[in-house]
Order: C-alpha cells, then sequence, then structure tokens
C-alpha cells in the first residue's frame, strides 16, 4: 500500500490536518491519570504494528510537509543546524542508520544501494535520486548530517561522549520546543538541561545519564516527551519567540478544541558504530484537543492529567495561561469512567 | 574585595572558583581593573606566579599597569578594550605551550568572552581559571537577532542590535560566552514589567 502525503503547512495559514488513522496511531504520552518527570525509557523500535514506534524511523502522512517546513526555517536561518568540526564522521554515522533503516522498513519509498563506499539512494516522496562516494562530504550538497536531516522527520542532536559526560556537538533543529540550538550547541547534559525546573534536585537527569553512557552498539531506546502548542507549528524557537508568542494569547473557548495542539516528542537514542557518538533523534507528533478527544480514553485522561498539574511543570511547558480553558473544554469528555492503563486507546 | 559571590543558580550558570597557584606554569593572564587586585592576591600566595605569565590589561589605568609591572612578569600589555584584546590573547593561545594556565579575572562578559576563545582555540577548560571581581554586568546574546550586548547591568534591557525587550536569564553559553536574552513582551506586545538592577 502506497502511503498518501498531506499536502499542508506548519504556518501562515496552518492547513495542517491528521487523518483518522494519523489519530489513532497518535503516540499519546500518558499510560495513567497523571504526570510527573520520569526517566520512562523504553526498547525502540518494537510496538504494535502500524504505531510510531514499528520502526526505527516512523514516516507518517506529515513527512513531505515537515521536510518543505525544515526548508523554510533553514532558509531563514541556517544557524538551525550545525555541526561543531570533530562531529562529521558522527553524522556519516547517522547517514548510514538512516538510509539502511528506511530502505528496510519503507521499500516502497526508500532504496539504498551500496558497492563499497559507492552508494546509491533513492528517497521518492521527495524526489531525490542520489549516487554519492560514503565518508566523502565533497560528493554530498550539504555535510552528511545535514543531507540526511534535511530527509528525516524530526529534530537530531549528535551527542559526543567525553570526560563521564554527553556533549551536544551538533544538531539540525528546526521542530524544537523552545530551546536554541546555537546557544546550547557545545553544552554538556547538565548545562543544556538547566532550565528545566524540579528535574534535577529530583534526580532525573544523573539517572538518565548514567543511563545514556551505558548505552551500547545496537542497543536502541526511546521516550515519550510532550508540551502543549498553539497552532500546528513546528518552528517554536526561541529564535521566532517574538513571531510566535502572540499566537498563544488567541485561545478562546470556542477555538481552543482545534487551536490548541498536544506537542509529543518521541525521543530515541542510538550509539553510532564509527564516532561512538550517541544519535538522539526528537520526533515531533501534533495532535488538536478535537482529534484527541475522539478517542474517549484519551479526552478523559487527558482532563484529568492537565487539571491535576504541578503548576510549576505547567509554566515550563508554556500552556499555565491557556489551562482553564483547556481544562473547562476537557471536562466535557470526562464522564468519570476508569481508564485502562497503558497509553493505547482502547478498540 | 575577594571573588564574588553569586546565588546559586541553574547548572549552566557559570561559577568562579578564584585564581589558584599552580607553581611553575607558564601563564596567560588577562584582567580588568577591578580583576588586577586577584592577580596581584595570586602572586602574594605564588612567587613563581609572574615569572612565566604574559599579562592582558583591558581598558585599566596607568597605575593599575604599573603595579603589575612591579611584580615582575614576562610581559605586561594594556589595551583600551576587549575587541583590541582579542587578537593578542588568540595569538598568545596558538603559541602556548603543553600546561599553560590561562588566568581570567574581572568581570563577566570578560571572562565569558576570553575563555570561549580559549575553549574555541582547543584549550582544556580546566586549564582555565577565572575570578569574578568588579562590576555584575553581564554579556548577553540576544536569541532572536543574535547580537551581543555587553555591559547589562538591568532586566529586562534593550537589545542594542534589534530594539527588542529582553528579559535577562541565568542560562548561559560557553561557546558564546554569554548569557541568554529572551523577548520579554513576545506574547503581550508592549506590556514590559518594571526594570530592576540585575542581583549578583
Amino acid at each position: 500500500m502506497t502511503m498518501q502525503f498531506n499536502d499542508e503547512t506548519f504556518r501562515g495559514d496552518y492547513t495542517y490536518r491528521n487523518s483518522p488513522e494519523a489519530i489513532r496511531r497518535f503516540p499519546f504520552p500518558f499510560d495513567q491519570d497523571s504526570y510527573m518527570y520520569s526517566v520512562n525509557i523504553e526498547q525502540h523500535p518494537g510496538g504494535p504494528q502500524g504505531s510510531p514506534f514499528e520502526h526505527m524511523f516512523d514516516v507518517d502522512e506529515h513527512y513531505v510537509a515537515e521536510m518543505r517546513d525544515r526548508e523554510i526555517t533553514l532558509a531563514e536561518d541556517p544557524l538551525r543546524c550545525q555541526s561543531l568540526p570533530h562531529m562529521e564522521l558522527a553524522g556519516w554515522d547517522l547517514l548510514e542508520l538512516i538510509m539502511v533503516s528506511k530502505a528496510r522498513d519503507y521499500p516502497d519509498l526508500f532504496s539504498l544501494t551500496r558497492d563499497g563506499n559507492d552508494w546509491h539512494w533513492v528517497n521518492k516522496p521527495m524526489g531525490i535520486d542520489k549516487r554519492f562516494t560514503f565518508l566523502d562530504a565533497a560528493t554530498l550538497p550539504y555535510g552528511p548530517m545535514e543531507y540526511i536531516t534535511r530527509q528525516t522527520q524530526g529534530d537530531f542532536a549528535l551527542l559526543h561522549e567525553r570526560d563521564g559526560n554527553l556533549w551536544m556537538d551538533a544538531g539540525m533543529v528546526t521542530s524544537q520546543a523552545d530551546w536554541s540550538l546555537d546557544f546550547d550547541v557545545g553544552m554538556n547534559f547538565f548545562e543544556w538541561h538547566a532550565p528545566v525546573p524540579k528535574a534535577r534536585q529530583m534526580g532525573v537527569f544523573d539517572k538518565a545519564l548514567k543511563f545514556l553512557l551505558a548505552v551500547g552498539q545496537g542497543q536502541h531506546y526511546r521516550r515519550l516527551n510532550w508540551t502543549m502548542t498553539v497552532n500546528p507549528r513546528l518552528d517554536t524557537s526561541p529564535e521566532n519567540y517574538h513571531k510566535w508568542g502572540p499566537e498563544k494569547r488567541t485561545i478562546t473557548p470556542e477555538n481552543v478544541g482545534h487551536k490548541q495542539f498536544l506537542r509529543v516528542e518521541l525521543q530515541t537514542f542510538f550509539r553510532l558504530p564509527r564516532s561512538n557518538a550517541l544519535a538522539f533523534p526528537i520526533r515531533c507528533y501534533l495532535a488538536s484537543l478535537d482529534d484527541l478527544v475522539t478517542q474517549p480514553k484519551w479526552g478523559r485522561r487527558l482532563h484529568r492529567v492537565l487539571r491535576d498539574i504541578d503548576p510549576d511543570l505547567a509554566d515550563y511547558k508554556g500552556f499555565a495561561v491557556n489551562r482553564e480553558v483547556i481544562v473547562n473544554y476537557l471536562s466535557q469528555y470526562d464522564d468519570g469512567e476508569p481508564t485502562s492503563p497503558g497509553i493505547f486507546p482502547e478498540d | 574585595m575577594p571573588n564574588t559571590v553569586f546565588s546559586p543558580s541553574i547548572e549552566s550558570r557559570p561559577t568562579y572558583a578564584g585564581l589558584a597557584p599552580r607553581p611553575g606554569a607558564p601563564a596567560i593572564m588577562v584582567a580588568d581593573e577591578a580583576g588586577a587586585a586577584a592577580v596581584t592576591h595570586l602572586a602574594t600566595v605564588d612567587a613563581t606566579a609572574m615569572a612565566k605569565a604574559h599579562v592582558v590589561l583591558v581598558g585599566a589605568p596607568a597605575e593599575t599597569s604599573d603595579a603589575l609591572a612591579a611584580l615582575s612578569p614576562a610581559a605586561v600589555q594594556t589595551v583600551p578594550d576587549l575587541d583590541t584584546a582579542t587578537p593578542i590573547v588568540e595569538q598568545l593561545l596558538s603559541q602556548a605551550r603543553m600546561g599553560t594556565q590561562l588566568f581570567l579575572a574581572g568581570s563577566e562578559g570578560l571572562m565569558g568572552h576570553i575563555s570561549a576563545i580559549a575553549l574555541a582555540s582547543g584549550m582544556a577548560l580546566e586549564d582555565i581559571q577565572m575570578e569574578h571581581r568588579g562590576s555584575i554586568a553581564r554579556r548577553m546574546q540576544c536569541v532572536h537577532c543574535k547580537g551581543i550586548t555587553d555591559g547589562v547591568t538591568t532586566d529586562p534591557f534593550t537589545c542594542s542590535h534589534c530594539g527588542l525587550t529582553l528579559f535577562v536569564r541565568d542560562h548561559f553559553s560557553r561557546r558564546l560566552g554569554a548569557f541568554q536574552g529572551v523577548c520579554v513582551d513576545a506574547e503581550t506586545p508592549g506590556d514590559i514589567p518594571a526594570t530592576e538592577e540585575i542581583r549578583p
């Protein structure tokens, strides 16, 4: 079956839409009726057929439109993609991981033919047919990390390991939840997480770093993170905060259902073979409240989670100002019935 | 006046342990007028500190430079500002031998800017020692236009490049040698909180 790609926008007229199939496979992040930080790491890939956890790098109906949006963002601000000089090898590692995975998992869409270092890559949805020499950057139009991440949904950080820490020394970041790669590139794990409230005191980052340093070759993991975004905007960067910030104040009881989105990050971790760096893809999924309440379990649960959340977290995640309107809206979909464990909708 | 004690803050906010002796090590020292006192103090606790030290003094009067010259460093050079100091420090770093220590003393702007240059040139963080003296003014990067505004003493402040009103974060980039400034009225344009002096 050939995948259909949406013609849609993530800015301006915001024509982004989820099909009913996309809603049902949405990575709803709450496995219970309340939320607090946790490391919540699982093996990846691995999940029900058709879920976004099935393959290494999920490709969905938003693929082509997301890549177009990334191109716009990069044209306006090339510093969204940076790689410190020692990270090129890690970029090749990532390119290999993605090309091999996509060609294997989506043979209708991608193919990779390798003869030694002579590689032939075909990306049908984006109309790309490219022969190049692996490990020779002069044969690609961009550096290897930029080349492949212009063709892969989600943000990417490449983390260099030294001195018992992880350093964010390269990245492609155009769909971030309000953090700046340009500012954070070169920081260690604790430094780039410094603005997150409460988590350090809870020991979350110490545990997470220990876990990540122990990730070995061939081991892959994932976790889900979330925030709230007004309008289906991928580029909620600090760089453009003065442009999208005013939109946050446009929520009313009448429009909240279709303007307020739950933004979920599928974060995965891969140890890379040549560089020993860690690849850290951060894939963004957006669903409006109206999308989510089509699944009764999710409507009930999201209402309870947002109603009861720690005010500091609501503030950090940037929806404190709209929380009351959101919770009031969702309360119509909470009949008080119990919810089943786990993140998947009930059949 | 000793090394400034700053209020506890987030992990990316730099702290300055003060200048400690590394007897016998060659040294590059960069200080402003207030920071010169930290260099003088180092010389009193380690008599060998100055013999192999190249001192770059930024924007300090003649009497300060005379006082440091009296400590008999290998060289002492006075420059009017950080921009002038930059190529000099870059050259010193490019010629530095293994084990060279970088001693920085004075404002956060000076330490942030010079340490960023040193890290970019390949110097290890553990070979950079810093002591805060004098003004608590900050070197700020505007996250929107990327311009640097030096000597910021109020929160919020006006970006000297794009004119947006920015609030002063404690989030600090060693690579840029600057704190982050973010538009304070992004969600409600024109709604700007009262200006306050930055506190340590």
